[in-house]
């Protein structure tokens, strides 16, 4: 998230400049740059719709907003964070650190990389576009069918459901892109040497984060173009008048569904024992036992997705499958989570904001996972589903999982990508505002939830008051407090302390070998692994 | 020979991009044979708590030993302008033996309307022994501008219905057919 050209336009001169260069480039770090920055910029967008929510919410009664609009909003900060603000952010991460980390001059596919990113502003327009036209009289404001667009609510909306379809459509070819341009890269751009047994588990998690979008965006852009075709020209796919089933379109959705909650952590997954392994100074532990925990959960994350859907009517004995294959995913995550812990165990620590951002994901993401447990339970599930205590999990696995690893990672590579240190202690003011306001915001929805409060309603029932009161509060801090990231982020773009190429006293790995920033061409004499 | 390299790079690449374009393809593939298979499988196990949608045939025996409880619902989905409902709201049969019960619908409106009915069973794994003989649901039905009519419906419980299956919810919602 830097704006590193400007360093670079002094230092080298092979290649252009100007506004023409971003819409043209096919540097890896440029790209990822681009990635990053429209990332953060989303992440704004999509917090900003979610403070009228919590607004909204503050008290009990409907204040703010009709009811239509609360929907709209709640869809479109889902669709918003997830597919714009942490797919761009790990795929900007991708662009940037695996060519430096397997020592690899670019990505495989310059070119692709390009398009790849500029569908995403494309998407990000058609998602917002209907609200703005909303403004003017044209339609009825975008989806208010929340993220998961079931059938057949989504059959029935407006205007604002094509405008998804086709945001999900643009979306869908740009992360497909993306993704074949990492395994083309991992495969085959590795430096002599590097086996795949010897690739930074950053690699590693992306890459089967890659394959599972290639193996599932496919399918969630095959049911949204049956969701068209049902609206417009007269299909039954989710139609129970024309013999079709909406119960339907909840498999195709959850089969990418579940896998996608997946494709956006295992990325932050393989970065973390980084940062872990360099402020403990200590290596990575269990560096094997991790590779195959990844690509077990990987491919567990497939056949488990019916677990969104338990109290939809199903026979017990597919209850019962649903519900074990879903617990079992817990058992490589726990591998995980065991070789997190060893590896800070008595290791000589230092809490620089990047390793407070990581312990604080540890505990945290940890309250989600074990949460997740609870829902994967059948019995437990019919009194949970489509309550609060859903909300509040997957915050804590995807808020805390996502986006603070997400943020671990920013602290730990802005260094490298800019070259200047950033404000140590504004960054662990950020942690700690963010971690606070963090559970102020979502523990309470643990409560609430548990108590019986439906999620996706704009109105609730005055026992609720109190906690969703703190609940508002928590997240209007949590918001504010993202301000001191983004002048972090300006504020060390353009300047500060010069960072040293190391960075960190105990990093490890090629993309400390290089200069900070790094040159243009990243390795133009490939490095050779022993 | 650096030139060399980078064009068998360049070829390798493509290779690769192709295969995985391949699995892409397969995906998509993939998706949409869900929906026969889904169909498929749906049909086979019941279930989505889809009944027959064609007549069946008569059963001769009954098992007097057991009751069957059958409870109907009904719905009317938007943009249909009746009203609908059961003319009771439960029954009790033995399996095997035959049932008629009655369903009114009355058209509100003041044009002629075609509705279909979809009817669902739950629980679902009772659907593949809930046989209907005679059913509104078998075709639409049309109504005049405030006609009322009242459809029978002919039904029995195979006999061969798991024992543990006492009660069963048959739901029907009606459809308006033009978009
Ligand atoms: C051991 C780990 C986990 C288990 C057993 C688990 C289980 C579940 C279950 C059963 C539900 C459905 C609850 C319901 O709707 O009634 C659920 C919802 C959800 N989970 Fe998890 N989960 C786990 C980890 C995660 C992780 C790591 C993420 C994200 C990165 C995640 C993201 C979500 C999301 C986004 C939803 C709600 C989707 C929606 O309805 O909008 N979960 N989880
Ligand atoms: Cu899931």
């Amino acid at each position: 998230m830097s704006t590193k050209a400007a360093i670079h336009h002094d230092e080298h001169h092979d290649h252009p400049k100007g506004m023409k260069h971003w819409f043209t480039t096919t540097n890896h770090k440029d790209i990822g740059t681009m990635y990053l920055i429209f990332s953060l910029i989303m992440f704004f967008v999509g917090g900003i719709m979610i403070l009228g929510v919590r607004a909204e919410l503050f008290q009990p009664g409907l204040q703010l907003m009709k009811p239509e609009f609360y929907n709209q909003l709640i869809g479109s900060h889902a669709l918003i964070m997830i597919f714009a603000a942490l797919m761009p952010a790990a795929t900007g991460f991708a662009n940037w650190m695996i060519p430096l980390q397997i020592g690899a001059p670019d990505m495989a596919l310059p070119r692709i990389n390009n398009w790849g990113f500029w569908l995403l502003p494309v998407a990000a327009t058609l998602l917002i576009l209907p609200f703005i036209l909303a403004l003017f009289g044209v339609g009825d404001g975008g989806a208010a069918t929340g993220w998961t667009l079931y059938a057949p609510l989504s059959v029935q909306g407006g205007m604002g459901v094509d405008f998804a379809i086709f945001a999900i459509h643009i979306l869908g070819v740009s992360s497909v892109l993306g993704s074949i341009n990492v395994i083309v890269t991992i495969f085959n751009m590795r430096a002599p040497g590097m086996t795949l047994m010897k690739m930074p588990l950053f690699a590693w998690g992306w890459l089967i984060t890659a394959f599972l979008l290639v193996a599932t965006i496919p399918v969630l852009a095959g049911a949204v173009t049956m969701l068209l075709t049902d609206r417009h020209f007269g299909t039954h796919f989710f139609d129970a008048a024309g013999g079709g089933d909406p119960i339907l379109f909840q498999h195709l959705f959850w089969f990418f569904g579940h896998p996608e909650v997946y494709i956006l952590l295992l990325p932050v997954w393989g970065f973390m024992p980084q940062i872990l392994q360099t402020f403990s100074r200590k290596p990575i532990f269990g560096y094997k036992a991790q590779v195959f925990s990844l690509i077990a959960i990987g491919i567990l994350s497939l056949v488990v997705w019916a677990h969104h859907f338990l109290t939809a009517g199903m026979p017990v004995p597919a209850l019962l499958y649903f519900m074990y294959s879903t617990m079992s995913i817990s058992l490589p995550l726990a591998v995980l989570f065991f070789c997190w812990i060893a590896n800070i165990w008595k290791g000589a620590l230092t809490f620089e904001t990047p390793m407070l951002f990581a312990i604080g994901w540890i505990i945290l993401f940890g309250i989600g996972g074990l949460t997740g447990l609870v829902l994967a339970d059948v019995a437990a599930d019919a009194q949970y589903h489509h309550s609060y205590f859903v909300v509040a999990h997957f915050h804590y696995t995807l808020f805390v999982g996502g986006i603070m690893g997400i943020m671990a990672g920013v602290y730990y590579w802005l260094p490298k990508m800019t070259g200047h240190m950033y404000n140590e202690k504004l960054g662990k003011l950020h942690f700690w505002l963010t971690a606070i306001s963090f559970n102020l915001t979502f523990l309470p929805q643990f409560f609430v939830g548990l108590a019986g409060m439906p999620r996706r309603i704009p109105d609730y029932a005055l026992q609720f008051a109190e906690f969703n009161a703190i609940s508002s509060v928590g997240a209007f801090i949590l918001g504010l407090s993202q301000l001191l990231f983004l002048y972090n982020i300006i504020a060390c773009a353009r300047g500060g302390k010069k960072a040293t190429d190391k960075v960190w006293e105990g990093a490890e790995g090629l993309e400390w070998t290089l200069s900070s920033p790094p040159p243009y061409h990243s390795f133009s004499k490939q490095p050779t692994i022993k | 020979m650096e030139t060399l390299k980078q064009k068998s790079l360049n070829k390798k690449n493509k290779k690769l991009v192709l295969k995985l374009m391949g699995l892409v393809l397969g995906s998509i593939i993939f998706a949409f044979s869900l929906v026969p298979l889904y169909n498929l499988i749906c049909n086979v196990t019941g279930l989505n708590g889809k009944t027959n949608s064609v007549a069946d045939q008569t059963s001769l025996k009954i098992d007097a030993s057991r009751w069957i409880k059958v409870e109907f619902t009904s719905t009317v989905m938007p943009g249909l302008g009746w009203n609908f409902y059961p003319n009771q709201s439960s029954v009790k049969v033995h399996p095997g033996e035959i049932m008629v019960v009655t369903f009114t619908a009355k058209n509100i409106t003041n044009e002629v309307v075609a509705g279909q009915a979809i009817p669902s069973l739950s629980p679902g794994q009772a659907s593949p022994y809930f046989k209907k003989i005679e059913c509104f649901c078998f075709q639409r039905q049309e109504l005049k501008a405030g006609e009322t009519k009242t459809f029978p419906m002919r039904f029995y419980v195979s006999t061969d219905v798991p024992q543990d299956i006492k009660t069963v919810t048959l739901s029907y919602a009606f459809y308006n057919t033009v978009k």
